[in-house]
């Protein structure tokens, strides 16, 4: 709780910065606006209209707060909630693609773990490509399997979320393979006495104990795979996602909309990752393991 | 038909020698020997299985004809190199992870600040940062500079967080030393907390390396001059030149692990001293 009062500094700092960076980078086009007027702009004059340009290069705040609003709580009102022009409609598409992509690499990211801790031979040769694997910029390569899986007849959903999961396994597989290895000596001696075979001691000891493990990794995953998803729908052509609400904005210089894309994601990120937080509280503290 | 039943063989084959090989004692030589005889062999399933299945070279590529692609247009790949990864990726990369340093050690005067920007750096450290590219490239033009922007927004926040954690890392009992020694804060920060802190800024500074080459490539995705690898893959896929593309990506792969690894050997060098550097 003590660190309520600096993050609010902080944030309240960032708004300010925010509003004089607005201010500032706005001038030179309301400078030359006034100028081909033939008028001389006060300050109050000039801030006004950096404060409320239709394309600026940087939109204050409350612009982008009035267009998220426009785009999504109005069009909800209106009726017209999952219309093309809704923010909301781009975000479930974003949002559906994060995570069937984000189940698809938790699944892979498990199936590998399990296979690297009880196989000598997949630990050896598969665990360094994985982290080669990540070494290769594999945003790189969107374009290119979304043109391809599409050429199959792959399309919509699907090549988005294979990009999600690419993302998305390698933070499981890390921490899963750490989290069934974490099990101390004394405690597989422990299940041995006991005369558990292989499945028992999956199930009731390496599991369990590597729940802390998958969750921090769950939400790793969860951010990488709303930076595939979104990433997958910037060569589809601007149809449908935040992505592709980047896009359009970048094609046809709506900074505001990119700016309430952002944010949009930005809010959608927070809230996936503090959604796997909550379970991870839940789940822990019924398990007995809560810190 | 032979294709497909080679395939299999070779899987075959490199699988057991893996398991032959994986049952030995470990030691250096087994370590490198078992990942590169599996990543051959995937290779070489991929030649095959693409040949026996005739899949269109449009699809995939077996990678001989990548290979053939690679030497052809060298000088292409050359220039699309020097504008991502050395105009764009490293300069980002430098000015970032530096900025990043320099907060960290301004915030970590006080107390105050640092427990306000942790939280917030680390939420930031989980948006999709990569968003911000349209507005860079908007900003700064669609030469190098902005792609080194978006680098440096990219790496800027792990960074700051791994370094803020890293000052903290020295304890108490190490730190009164240092006063019992009537240390200046400038010597406690050179000669304990810096070098305390080096395993969790070369976290920073690794986790950046592919911050780094991402950014940079996928900048460019938003408007860039007539070269660059991310120029390059998004209109060689519209042309369907994919052994071009492949191409790129196996430069993009080999400069991302060379990068990698070279941030890694210099950590060994530098953190040799820490239980993980130790067998």
């Amino acid at each position: 709780m003590r660190n309520v009062l600096p993050v609010l500094t902080v944030v309240i700092a960032i708004f300010v910065l925010w509003y004089a960076g607005a201010v500032a980078l706005n001038a030179a086009w309301a400078h030359d606006k006034a100028k081909r007027a033939g008028v001389e702009l006060t300050t109050s004059e000039l801030i006004a209209d950096t404060m409320s340009q239709k394309k600026p290069k940087l939109p204050p705040p409350h612009q982008v707060g009035a267009e998220i609003w426009k785009t999504t709580g109005a069009m909800v009102i209106k009726g017209k909630a999952f219309s093309k022009r809704s923010l909301l409609y781009h975000t479930g598409i974003t949002l559906s693609s994060t995570l069937l992509g984000f189940a698809m690499g938790t699944a892979l990211g498990i199936a590998l773990a399990v296979g690297i801790v009880y196989n000598r031979t997949m630990d050896m040769s598969v665990m360094p490509w994985v982290i080669a694997s990540q070494t290769i910029p594999i945003l790189a390569i969107a374009p290119m399997i979304i043109v391809v899986l599409n050429a199959v007849g792959i399309s919509g959903l699907l090549p988005k979320a294979v990009i999600s999961m690419y993302l998305s396994f390698f933070p499981v597989v890390v921490g899963m393979v750490k989290g069934l290895r974490s099990p101390d000596h004394m405690q597989l001696d422990q299940m041995k006495t006991w005369n558990a075979n292989s499945n028992q001691e999956f199930w009731k000891l390496r599991l369990p104990s590597s729940m802390p493990y998958l969750f921090t990794s769950l939400k790793i995953a969860m951010a990488a795979s709303l930076v595939g998803a979104i990433v997958g729908e910037l060569p589809t052509g601007a149809v449908a996602g935040l992505g592709a609400r980047l896009l359009g904005g970048s094609y046809y210089g709506q900074t505001i909309q990119i700016w309430s894309a952002l944010l949009v994601a930005a809010a959608l990120a927070a809230g996936l990752v503090g959604l796997i937080g909550l379970f991870q509280k839940i789940v822990l503290k019924r398990m007995g393991m809560a810190r | 038909m032979i294709w497909i039943l080679s395939g299999f063989v070779i899987w075959g084959v490199g699988w057991r020698l893996n398991i032959w090989l994986s049952h030995k004692p470990k030691t250096s030589f087994t370590r490198l020997a078992v990942p590169i005889i599996f990543g051959i062999t995937l290779i070489a399933m991929w030649e095959c299985f693409v040949r026996g299945l005739e899949i269109s070279p449009v699809l995939l590529p077996p990678p001989s004809m990548i290979a053939v692609a690679f030497a052809e247009s060298t000088n292409i790949l050359w220039e699309d190199f020097v504008q991502t990864v050395i105009k764009g990726a490293l300069s980002g990369y430098i000015i970032g992870c530096g900025a990043a340093f320099l907060t960290a050690i301004a915030i970590d005067r006080f107390p105050f600040l640092q427990r306000g920007l942790l939280p917030v750096g680390n939420f930031v450290a989980a948006l999709p940062i990569i968003g911000m590219a349209p507005i860079l490239v908007m900003w700064f033009g669609f030469d190098w500079q902005s792609k080194a922007a978006v680098v440096v927004v990219m790496v800027f926040f792990p960074m700051l967080v791994n370094t803020v954690q890293g000052l903290q890392a020295s304890d108490h009992m190490q730190r009164d030393l240092m006063r019992t020694y009537a240390a200046s804060y400038a010597q406690t920060l050179i000669k304990l907390r810096l070098p305390a802190a080096m395993p969790f800024i070369f976290n920073g500074l690794k986790i950046a390396t592919t911050l780094a080459l991402i950014g940079a490539i996928v900048a460019e995705f938003f408007g860039s001059p007539i070269k660059g690898m991310g120029f390059r893959i998004s209109t060689s896929v519209g042309q369907l030149a994919l052994d071009l593309v492949w191409a790129e990506i196996v430069v993009a792969a080999v400069v991302g692990s060379a990068f990698y690894g070279g941030v890694a050997l210099l950590e060994k060098a530098v953190t040799s001293w820490h239980p993980s550097q130790r067998g």
